[in-house]
């Protein structure tokens, strides 16, 4: 099954990111590395990245014609999405055992989500 | 004809039958099919069936084997009348062997583990603590989904939603129907024993006068449920002393059931019950399994964990014939322990009330004055408080903390007996 683990972070980044000083995002940066390393060796890594501030982020509704653009992310919130994974594992525990590992090495919380299962009768 | 005869013995097979096999027939669809939704919605057919059949065709021989087949039955009916043709469905109906309802199971091992499965799933740490409590009564004990709104005092239908939502997130999330490994596995148990506990309590507190008795039965399915853990998670594991130690808990708890409420409803607490009407049969159990717990531990050097002591202390109240016998400084001693595993602050309360009978009221009250922070919103705080400052003669002290405890009281059998020791406040 593929699962997205998500972390949130506040909606403006400083150049620290959110982390408290240089030392720590430093650290941080290595430990989630040497965590995606382990994700690809054990082949659960399906893909990975940082997201840009949520200040950056573009809404295009194009139900309409022309389509509409906003400025901003779709919802207002304290927090937003600052990162995901997407992981192949066998179940739910295993990507539990990996997203608290990826939690450690990022320093922050991680949401598990499944994606749908394919169904090609569906 | 022997009509009714008959049907009161069918009644008798299909209940018994019920508690003894609906959790194996759940489990056992559950790893055939890999889903729950099946699985339930067979086990209720077949027990259907059960009722239909049995006064006609009589009771068979393997009860088990008989439900389990019916359900297998049903289970297929239903995935074929949805035409569900997914790669798992096809896999679940080539592997079908039904069994012969009359052959006796063979492996009985092996199906033993698949309800231990079920508990483990049912309580898996990624769904809800209201939602493990509701699966686990309806998936592994077989309540409907109507009897478990009435224990919980909610509507059915949210009940119902709270249930399928739990499922529809077991198989969306892909929450795993199996053991889980041994590392995991003394934090599983405990996530168990923590809802069979819950439901045990919800029973409990429920306990009086006018008390609906599905709320009541709450506790005997929680002691049932404890039982079944106990008897298929193996001795060697981890865990296995604190099952024991929930298990004599439970019991040393519900032997007291009877005394605890006076006819009128009010609360009888420890040292005023009658202890002639305490259950004998459910205390010999308990502290028969209070004692190969203490004979484990010394024999392993192993610390007890937080249930075994809490049954230990359970089983010194309970063996004083009169409440004057009762040892209390073995009790602090407990206590003692269980401040180390357990350092929160009513865990001091409850030590704090046993003090107060070894080193008398004025040290208790000092050791309860320091929880006052943390404690000031609880009911036993103050009621705590209360008892020590009368027995201290501080009376207008006393009457302040009683009333404060009858204002944050939320059952009204610990109201009426704090109002009584009120307004005998001299």
């Amino acid at each position: 099954m593929h699962y997205l683990m998500s972390v949130f972070g506040p909606a403006e980044l400083t150049e620290l990111g959110s982390y408290p000083d240089k030392a720590t995002m430093q650290q941080a940066m290595a430990d989630t590395g040497a965590f995606n390393d382990r994700l690809q060796a054990a082949g659960h890594f399906v893909y990975a990245n940082g997201l840009a501030s949520a200040t950056s982020a573009t809404v295009v509704d194009g139900q309409v014609d022309p389509p509409v653009i906003t400025d901003g992310p779709y919802l207002e919130s304290k927090e937003y999405l600052g990162g995901f994974w997407i992981i192949e594992a066998t179940d739910l525990d295993q990507a539990l055992a990996l997203a608290a590992e990826g939690s450690k090495a990022c320093r922050g919380k991680v949401e598990v989500r499944p994606f749908q299962a394919y169904d090609p009768q569906g | 004809m022997t009509g009714p005869a008959l049907d009161a013995r069918v009644a008798d097979a299909i209940a018994r039958a019920h508690q003894d096999e609906w959790a194996r027939v759940v489990a056992t669809l559950t790893k055939r099919f890999g889903d729950l939704d099946i699985a339930e919605e067979g086990a209720a057919e077949a027990f259907a069936t059960a009722v239909e059949r049995w006064p006609a065709d009589g009771i068979p021989p393997n009860p088990g084997g008989w439900l389990t087949t019916t359900a297998t039955r049903k289970a297929i009916d239903r995935i074929r009348r949805e035409k569900k043709r997914d790669d798992k469905y096809r896999e679940a109906l080539l592997v079908v062997d039904v069994p012969d309802p009359h052959e006796p199971l063979e492996s009985l091992g092996a199906i033993d583990d698949e309800r231990l499965r079920l508990l483990f799933t049912c309580c898996h740490p990624a769904l809800g603590m209201e939602a493990r409590v509701g699966l686990t009564l309806r998936m592994v004990g077989g309540l409907t989904v109507p009897e478990i709104a009435r224990a919980f005092l909610v509507q059915e239908t949210a009940m119902a939603r709270r249930i399928t939502r739990a499922k529809d997130k077991i198989r969306d999330a892909g929450i795993p129907f199996r053991m889980p490994s041994a590392d995991d596995l003394p934090a599983r148990v405990d996530g168990v024993l923590t809802v069979l506990f819950l439901i045990f309590n919800e029973g409990y507190l429920a306990t009086g006068a006018g008390t609906d008795p599905v709320r009541a039965d709450l506790t005997a399915e929680a002691i049932r449920l404890t039982r079944l853990i106990r008897g298929l998670l193996p001795e060697a594991a981890a865990s296995y002393g604190e099952v024991i130690g929930m298990l004599a808990l439970m019991l040393l708890t519900e032997a007291r059931r009877a005394a605890r409420v006076s006819s009128s409803g009010e609360l009888v607490t420890l040292d005023e019950q009658d202890r002639g009407a305490w259950d004998a049969a459910l205390l010999a159990e308990g502290h028969e399994l209070v004692r190969t717990r203490v004979l484990a531990a010394a024999a392993s050097g192993q610390a007890p964990g937080r249930y075994q002591l809490l049954a230990a202390i359970n089983a010194v109240h309970t063996s004083a014939r009169d409440i004057r016998d009762t040892d209390w400084s073995q009790i602090v001693a407990l206590y003692d322990q269980l401040v180390r595993i357990d350092p929160s602050p009513v865990v001091a309360l409850n030590r704090a009330i046993a003090v107060a009978e070894v080193d008398g009221p004025e040290v208790a009250l000092a050791a309860v004055a320091r929880l006052e922070a943390a404690l000031d919103g609880y009911h036993a705080y103050h009621a705590t408080r209360a008892d020590l400052l009368r027995r201290l003669g501080r009376s207008a002290e006393s009457r302040a903390a009683y009333d404060r405890a009858i204002e944050l009281a939320g059952n009204t059998a610990e109201a009426a007996y704090l109002s009584r020791r009120r307004d005998q406040l001299g």
